[in-house]
């Protein structure tokens, strides 16, 4: 049946896209949170009345951030190329993507780490700090900790924006489900390869968004 | 254990506060003593820089100028890392508990044993005996959120306990309770005082706070003390308006006036007299001794005694009725003890 519903899909090429896809959402995730996290310490840290208040560090990193932000990712894609070569030695295929996933969305997600960061009660930290508390302790036995649910959902957050730049990244060439729809379907007019692919591209966001959803709740004992 | 030594000593301390278009005076050069094993309250309505002045004891602001000495340790002069080590030494109870929602109430216990380096062993013993210690037994593993403000503030309490500190600093610990709960953790910080003989210093702006645990008090205004002394004394002898207003609110003064005027008017015969008792004097039966030994008739016809850690503090307005001359001894009588006499006005 599903032959006759979509004759133009083939299962194994489908399965290979949606684990590209899989494979540079995860792998970018993980660079994201960790430059997403050190993004948002640095700017909550080096903001005004911060730990390390610092106002030429807190402008540096608050303009680069909004400086890639500000970039739409297809353009930062073609930007990176020379940068891209140089790390990953190739411009086309799912690893190629990487830095531009990580780049485009490690910004944004540093800023929602800031916000999460800024809803920490500042008694607490005060707290810590009346117990002596170096400010090492304070960024992992406090800020991180406290703000664990905001983490997590703004991880998800970024994830599925992640899904749909891998989708953009096929466009040229990365791989991964965009690229599967884009070449085997709407250049062959193939739409039931199209409809297929958005399919899972959606069954994907849903299944992020669920377990984000899981770990955010499990996570807030407030 | 009062009258001993000195704990903590300060002297000239000062806090300005900078902003854009002006400088506040927050602390404005303070001198005072506190002695080891005493409660010492500063009272004072917001804005007169008692919150600034605790926070200045451990140097979560740092002083402009002025000097702090604890227990023979500058801490004006201690360098960050040193402060670090000195802190530990000094406990604080936050008016809003400032909790670690993320941990349990034994994690919450245990962190400043952590930040102190305490091996895990012995930090799990020590967190059970401060769980023991402030009554919460059985809510180990529960989060702060399943907690009522007073058990949230016990954490607190046994969080700042931890390391043994000399010292504990609270920072309008029973502002955010309702009077019973303020109660108890007032009863827990008395307690606490007693068992271990442990310094504190609260801040507050409610005077029964001062009246049921504090051995002495400071009142400040505009960054001064103003007033300080035994809590009777300034009980007492309140010379500032300020300080004034705060006895009030434990005794209600003003209220009882109007009506000790409405009294004096009511009883035509005899006289209607205001006695203020003050410390030991309240627990002898004055009262049945006159009626006794002269041949008068008294009435009480309102009064209100309160406690304080150094005795009791009040008032009483009795009607005493009799002939003049019994009046009169009994009157001889009353003055010649330690208690106050005042009489009514017009009658």
């Amino acid at each position: 049946m599903l032959n006759e519903l979509f004759p133009n899909v083939k299962l194994a090429d489908l399965w290979e896209a949606t684990g590209e896809t899989f494979y540079m959402t995860l792998i970018s995730l993980v660079g994201t949170f960790i430059f997403g996290i050190l993004l948002g310490l640095l700017l909550y840290l080096t903001a005004r009345g911060g730990l390390w208040q610092n106002k030429l560090l807190n402008f540096v990193v608050a303009t680069v951030v909004n400086v890639f932000r500000a970039i739409p990712f297809i353009i930062l894609i073609l930007l990176l190329f020379p940068f891209t070569d140089f790390v990953v030695g190739t411009i086309r295929g799912p690893n190629a993507a990487l830095p531009a996933l990580i780049i485009g969305s490690a910004p944004f997600y540093g800023r929602l780490v800031e916000i999460g960061l800024r809803e920490v009660d500042k008694g607490v930290i005060e707290a810590a700090k009346s117990m002596g508390a170096k400010t090492r302790t304070i960024i992992f036995k406090v800020l991180l900790p406290e703000s664990m649910p905001a983490l997590v959902s703004g991880i998800t957050v970024t994830a599925i924006a992640l899904i749909g730049y891998t989708a953009v990244a096929g466009i040229i060439g990365a791989g991964g489900l965009g690229d599967f729809a884009y070449f085997y379907g709407f250049q062959r007019r193939s739409f039931d390869v199209v409809f297929v692919c958005t399919v899972l591209i959606v069954i994907i966001v849903f299944i992020f968004q669920f377990i984000g959803d899981f770990f955010t709740n499990k996570l807030d004992k407030r | 254990m009062l009258g001993g030594k000195t704990l903590i000593k300060i002297n000239g301390l000062k806090k300005v506060f900078t902003t854009n278009s002006n400088t506040i005076q927050a602390v404005d050069d303070l001198n005072l003593e506190i002695k080891k094993g005493e409660i010492f309250g500063v009272i004072g309505y917001s804005g007169a820089g008692k919150s600034t002045f605790i926070r200045l004891i451990n140097r979560l602001e740092d002083p402009t100028d002025g000097q702090i000495i604890i227990d023979g340790q500058d801490i004006t002069s201690l360098n960050q890392k040193d402060l670090r080590i000195s802190r530990q030494e000094i406990g604080m109870i936050f008016q809003h508990f400032n909790l670690l929602w993320s941990r349990t109430i034994k994690e919450n216990i245990a962190f400043p044993l952590e930040i102190a380096g305490v091996p895990r062993t012995e930090r799990l013993e020590r967190v059970d005996e401060l769980i023991k210690l402030v009554g919460l037994s059985g809510r180990e593993d529960s989060y702060p959120s399943e907690l009522s403000g007073g058990q949230k503030q016990r954490v607190g309490i046994a969080r700042a306990l931890a390391n043994n500190p000399k010292v504990l600093l609270c920072d309008e610990a029973t502002s955010a309770l309702d009077p019973e709960t303020t109660d108890s953790i007032l009863r827990l910080l008395t307690d606490i005082n007693q068992k271990l003989g442990l310094t504190i210093i609260l801040i507050t702006h409610e005077m029964h706070v001062i009246r049921k645990i504090c051995h002495r008090v400071a009142v400040m205004e505009n960054g001064q003390i103003v007033e300080h002394g035994e809590v009777l004394d300034v009980f007492l002898h309140p010379n500032r308006p300020v300080t004034r207003k705060f006895v009030e609110q434990v005794m209600g003064d003003k209220e009882q006036d109007e009506a000790y005027e409405f009294l004096t008017k009511e009883y035509t015969t005899g006289t209607v007299i205001r006695l203020h008792f003050v410390g030991e004097t309240t627990n002898r039966a004055l009262i049945s001794r006159v009626a006794k030994d002269f041949d008068i008739d008294v009435n009480i016809l309102q009064g209100k005694i309160t406690q304080t850690q150094k005795g009791a503090y009040g008032t009483l307005v009795v009607h005493i009725d009799g002939n003049d001359k019994e009046i009169n001894r009994a009157m001889e009588f009353i003055t010649s003890t330690s208690v106050e006499v005042e009489v009514a006005p017009n009658a």
